[in-house]
């Protein structure tokens, strides 16, 4: 095993993600067998090989044809009751969330 | 329904019917099929038969109705509708009503396109079975046991069952070629940034793609056309101009045409599924083309790759559903201890995402975490440089690539479900084209035990107009 539940606990907390005990433990089963294949990664040549973060920026591909700034022009965004409409809970206009700061 | 879009043109030219009439007829249909196959979570018959008049008025008028004229499309759940709702197969957008239209969604009406209903998928688009929907699995049309593929299931069961036109899928690693195979359609995803992804619901952003769903080439080429060409609203949009894709598809010639088959593919090939891609190698051949074996030495490393950098996008978008701005927020308040917000995030997203979307969010977080980014994300980024680099070197010898689009066809519901590094290895040849951004697409090419089989063809980036004149030259031949 690569993998203790002590680690996915911590990792479903980084992911702010509440998982049931039983969940738990599929979950490290799962990600001990996928990490298994991932880790044949580990052994191949990849001495000054540039990372390809996207498709079209990489020092092979061929960046022309591809913007990556449109002009900076004014637009009008979302007017404020379509930005909250889907809003679980919403008030005056804005998001609402439960208290934060406790007084 | 058996209509494409060009016999929906030629009956409108000629008044046969108008779209309204066509539109009701695709609706009724699709109403009366769908509880066999659950490919739709809903229809939405106001927006289609507005879409429909205006198609009328304007071809009463006199004025130029457009491509796409009152052709009845669905589009996967996962791309924007303006008031339609939008649920990503997911509780967590259950409720979900988009406030604007993805960019192809509008290209498409405004050319006359009639947008009759949303199609289901697996949750996010995470799953290549159609089993991950929170709304139930999806079931083949060409045998109602079996699983019609994923993520796009439902968008390639309609176009097979006739109850709309042509689709939209989205493609991240496979999700519109593996179903277009398994359901026996067409389905192309083209070059990366030639569709605006401009409301298309992020999973993994540099791999993800629109792309089209059709009974025919042409009809998959005239609808990508419509859709592609640069957004200002999507950075990674590219600003090449888009060619008239359907256009001479009819007077083409294949003749010396050059075409690779990549050995690492085939060494994996068996049974049927096999055979099918060897008689496919047989008929190009007497068309005229040249085939001859290429190399894709990386092409082991791809699934691993893919999977350490699509789950590492998928966590970093899918932090995004907090319960906050939009979709399900918990009403459990957590222990009286605990800080509510934090509480409110955990138990809104562990209450609402199904178990794929878990597994690739404690995926993608672990890839990125403390001590963990350079030896896998920054090493699958590399990786997928290699990969990326195995095409551009066979695309200096050879003008195509074909290969098989799955290792076997359609399986039965619930045959995979438990088993996530089995599912993850069926990707196996959609995944390498969707690392490198290059146009791919599935075109039938028989079957294997009575279910359809697709042949792939992977061209160049941008080079969308070789890819369909193989196919169109492939499918009519």
């Amino acid at each position: 095993m690569r993998l203790t539940e002590k680690d996915v606990r911590y990792v479903a907390a980084l992911a702010n993600l509440n998982l049931t005990d039983a969940e738990i433990g599929h979950m490290l089963q799962d990600l001990d067998g996928i990490l298994a294949q991932m880790d044949a990664l580990a052994g191949i040549d990849t001495q000054g090989v540039e990372p390809m973060a996207q498709v079209l920026f990489s020092s092979e591909g061929d960046a022309d044809g591809t913007a990556t700034l449109r002009a900076d022009v004014e637009r009008a965004p979302l007017n404020n009751e379509l930005a909250v409409q889907n809003a679980p809970v919403s008030g005056g206009g804005y998001f609402k969330v439960p208290r934060v700061i406790e007084r | 329904m058996t209509h494409t879009i060009t016999s929906i043109r030629e009956a409108l030219r000629a008044k046969r019917f108008s779209a309204v009439e066509v539109t009701r007829e695709a609706l009724d249909f699709a109403e009366r099929e769908n509880p066999k196959t659950n490919a739709y979570l809903m229809l939405c018959p106001e927006r289609a038969l507005a879409a429909a008049a205006e198609v009328d008025r304007r071809l009463a008028a006199g004025e130029e109705a457009g491509a796409l004229a009152g052709v009845p499309i669905a589009v996967k759940d996962v791309i924007l509708t303006k008031g339609v709702r939008t649920t990503c197969a997911s509780k967590m957008l259950e409720n979900y009503i988009p406030p604007y239209d993805a960019t192809a969604v509008e290209r498409i009406e405004a050319a006359g396109g009639v947008i009759i209903g949303k199609t289901n998928c697996d949750e996010f688009a995470m799953g290549s079975s159609n089993e991950n929907s929170y709304f139930g699995p999806v079931r083949n049309p060409a045998a109602l046991d079996r699983v019609p593929g994923g993520s796009s299931g439902g968008s390639a069961a309609v176009v097979a069952q006739g109850t709309a036109v042509v689709s939209l899928g989205s493609d991240t690693g496979g999700s519109i070629r593996q179903p277009a195979s398994f359901c026996g359609v067409v389905g192309v995803t083209p070059t990366y940034g030639r569709v605006s992804r401009y409301g298309l619901v992020a999973f993994a952003s540099s791999l993800d793609h629109i792309g089209p769903f059709a009974r025919n080439v042409k009809d998959s080429a005239t609808l990508l056309g419509v859709m592609a060409g640069h957004d200002p609203m999507d950075s990674t949009s590219a600003a090449a101009s888009v060619p008239d894709y359907a256009a001479h598809l009819d007077q083409n010639d294949v003749r010396g045409m050059k075409i690779g088959l990549p050995v690492e593919y085939m060494k994996h090939a068996t049974g049927e599924t096999a055979d099918r891609i060897y008689e496919a190698i047989d008929k190009l051949r007497a068309m005229g083309c040249d085939v001859r074996d290429v190399s894709l030495p990386n092409t082991d490393y791809a699934i691993a790759t893919y999977y350490v950098i699509c789950t590492a996008e998928a966590s970093s978008n899918l932090a995004r559903y907090d319960g906050v701005r939009y979709g399900y927020r918990s009403a459990d308040p957590g222990d009286a201890d605990s800080n509510k917000l934090f509480a409110m995030y955990r138990n809104t997203r562990g209450e609402s995402f199904g178990a794929e979307v878990k597994r690739r969010i404690m995926l993608g977080t672990y890839v990125l975490s403390h001590g963990y980014y350079d030896a896998y994300y920054l090493k699958a980024q590399k990786i997928r440089a290699l990969i990326a680099r195995d095409f551009t070197n066979a695309f200096q010898s050879v003008d195509a690539l074909v290969a098989p689009v799955s290792p076997f066809p359609a399986f039965r519901l619930g045959e995979k479900v438990n088993d996530p590094v089995s599912m993850y290895l069926s990707d196996i040849y959609t995944i390498t084209g969707s690392l490198a951004g290059i146009p791919c697409m599935s075109v039938p090419c028989g079957t294997d035990s009575g279910l359809p089989v697709g042949l792939q063809i992977l061209c160049n980036h941008f080079e969308e107009q070789k890819m369909f004149r193989l196919a169109h030259a492939f499918e009519t031949s």
